[in-house]
């Protein structure tokens, strides 16, 4: 019988012949927390009575969520962390390194046919990688970092086929947001999703990570992609290790399969406070923004920043807006400081902060006030997400946020295109 | 496991910055002093209004976005001795699981707020005593009632040194 993606890398890991629905126990290939989840799962590790962790080479903590810290009280939990892993002996990225979700693929540990937890619910990111990553909580984080091992139930799969040509101005997040407002917020739970079609194919990495990184949107365990030339031109900047790409049988059995034309998608926006609350641009253009952000493990990646950059060049935002940006790593930090999209952003208006998640999570960072409008290029615009919950927070592109950023209010990009 | 108690009705979708907001949930691992935040987005006063051993009731997707384990420690730590809903988020479901917090899959359209209702997991049924119906209830998987009854994942790994399904 023909597998899919995930049944594969499933079977790989478990030594059993895995399908949709069975439960299996399967070895992990890495294994992350971060400072929002990490805290928990080293008292979950002391109750569990662990002793060392499986593999120090598979095994990470990242300082993301609030870096640097912002309190006392997350100084102490940061503290803990750093006590833990250096006691194991394992590597802890600390302020300033960047979003785990960018970090690890970065770390060249994970690609093809990988099977990894992560304590974040963005750990989906690496199916654009072609690996089977998934979010877990604290005490299974922990019960991972002990074994090596995780229980799964192996997820059916929906598969997007995406054909096509996205049009100018029209980006992998307006792709994912339509698909998330078609599916709706659970439209995918307990499942893998699937990426298939020419219009995926012709994503770059970065627009490919963005896909994967909001499969969770949808409810999904994760966001599946194949492995192409370009998937593994961008494994070998980072690694040496050959990865054998994992493809689904022709004769796979899937949950469903959807299809989708992308050449008349439009700039899409999720509307407050959900993220299945989509629209074309077009129908909230003109809403006024107090405050705008780029950044995130969605789309704070060198080509994120460059998009918004070229629309941005020798521009200024709007005087009463707000403009903050976060690399994603330290190394994008670096290569947009160095091709002069940094120069281009803070010429603007941009005020740059810390590589790291930045105000996504309402730690620190820029906390909007009461009645509020945020444009972002967040993958969750909840209400309080940002740390108020009187705050209205608006998805977008890297290019849609840019824009708005320049007008003050909601604005289509491709005004700003030529 | 019998539970006993008033239900708390909320809609869909009920997601994990609503349960506990970021901005409280990465201060502090006193899941007591989070627990007066359980819910707060969506009802400034919810904390005030339990009475220990009731129950959360909601619609759809319930837990659905981030990873956070002090999402179901809060609901726990809030006195709220089950979660029954139409469905739940994976993560979410996973976490209440492995930190004991009872989850119910069931239809909760015959349950309004307020209702006295009983939990009764060993039967597998929901008796709602206002209504006086019976709600059958959605089983577990195996692997899931084997870490509830070793009374969560640390204590099962405690017990075995590892994962133990046989």
């Amino acid at each position: 019988m023909g597998q899919t993606i995930i049944e594969k890398i499933l079977s790989a890991h478990s030594g059993q012949e895995a399908y949709a629905n069975e439960i299996v126990v399967a070895h992990v290939d890495f294994v992350m927390g971060q400072d929002g989840t990490s805290p928990l799962a080293i008292r979950a590790f002391e109750s569990m009575e662990g002793k060392e962790v499986f593999d120090t080479e598979k095994v990470a903590f990242v300082i993301d969520h609030s870096s640097p810290s912002p309190l006392e009280g997350v100084s102490a939990l940061h503290k803990l962390m750093r006590e833990f892993s250096g006691s194991k002996g394992f590597r802890l990225y600390d302020i300033g390194e960047g979003v785990c979700h960018q970090l690890i693929p970065e770390s060249g540990k994970v690609g093809p046919g990988s099977l990894v937890i992560g304590a974040d619910s963005h750990t989906c990111t690496y199916g654009a990688l072609n690996a089977f990553s998934t979010g877990v909580g604290s005490t299974d984080l922990a019960g991972g970092l002990i074994s090596g091992k995780m229980w799964f139930k192996v997820p059916e799969t929906i598969k997007f086929v995406c054909n096509g040509v996205l049009p100018r101005g029209v980006y992998a997040k307006d792709l994912i947001l339509h698909l998330i407002g078609d599916v709706t917020a659970d439209g995918a739970t307990y499942m893998s999703a699937e990426y298939v079609g020419d219009a995926v194919s012709a994503l770059s990495m970065e627009g490919r990570f963005t896909m994967a990184n909001m499969a969770i949107e949808m409810g999904a365990k994760a966001g599946m992609m194949e492995a192409d030339d370009k998937t593994m031109a961008w494994l070998a900047r980072y690694t040496d290790e050959k990865f054998i790409p994992v493809m689904a049988d022709s004769d796979a059995i899937y949950a469903a399969v959807k299809e989708y034309d992308v050449s008349s998608l439009e700039p899409q926006v999720a509307k407050p406070h959900r993220v299945d609350n989509v629209c074309p641009v077009g129908e909230v253009a003109g809403t006024p923004v107090q405050q705008a952000f780029i950044g995130t493990c969605t789309n704070g990646r060198l080509e994120d920043l460059q998009n918004a950059a070229a629309i941005m060049k020798g521009r200024k935002i709007a005087p009463d807006v707000r403009f903050i940006v976060a690399p994603a790593s330290k190394r994008i930090y670096l290569e947009a400081m160095r091709d002069g999209t940094l120069e281009t952003l803070v010429e603007a208006g941009a005020a740059v902060v810390t590589p790291g998640c930045g105000p996504c999570v309402g730690t620190h960072n820029g906390v909007p006030s009461d009645g509020e409008n945020v444009i972002s290029t967040a993958n969750r615009n909840f209400k309080g997400r940002m740390g108020n919950g009187n705050a209205f927070i608006y998805l977008a592109s890297p290019a849609t946020v840019a824009a708005s950023a320049l007008t003050g209010k909601i604005t289509d990009p491709r005004e700003f295109i030529k | 496991m019998l539970f006993q108690g008033k239900t708390h009705k909320f809609g869909s979708d009920v997601n994990t910055d609503y349960i506990i907001s970021g901005k409280y949930k990465f201060k502090t691992l006193d899941m007591k002093e989070l627990a007066k935040h359980v819910m707060e987005d969506l009802d400034p006063d919810f904390y005030n209004k339990v009475t220990p051993g009731d129950f959360i009731v909601a619609g759809t997707n319930f837990g659905c976005g981030s990873s956070r384990e002090q999402a179901p420690l809060a609901i726990k730590y809030a006195n709220i001795s089950a979660v029954l809903a139409k469905s739940f988020a994976r993560i979410f479901y996973r976490n209440a699981i492995n930190t004991g917090l009872p989850v119910v899959e069931c239809d909760t359209d015959m349950i309004e707020p307020g209702d006295d209702i009983e939990v009764d997991l060993a039967a597998g049924v929901i008796r709602n005593k206002t209504k006086g119906v019976e709600i059958p209830v959605k089983p577990l998987p195996s692997v899931m009632i084997k870490i509830l009854n070793d009374g969560g994942l640390a204590a099962h790994f405690k017990q075995y040194g590892g994962f133990n399904f046989d």
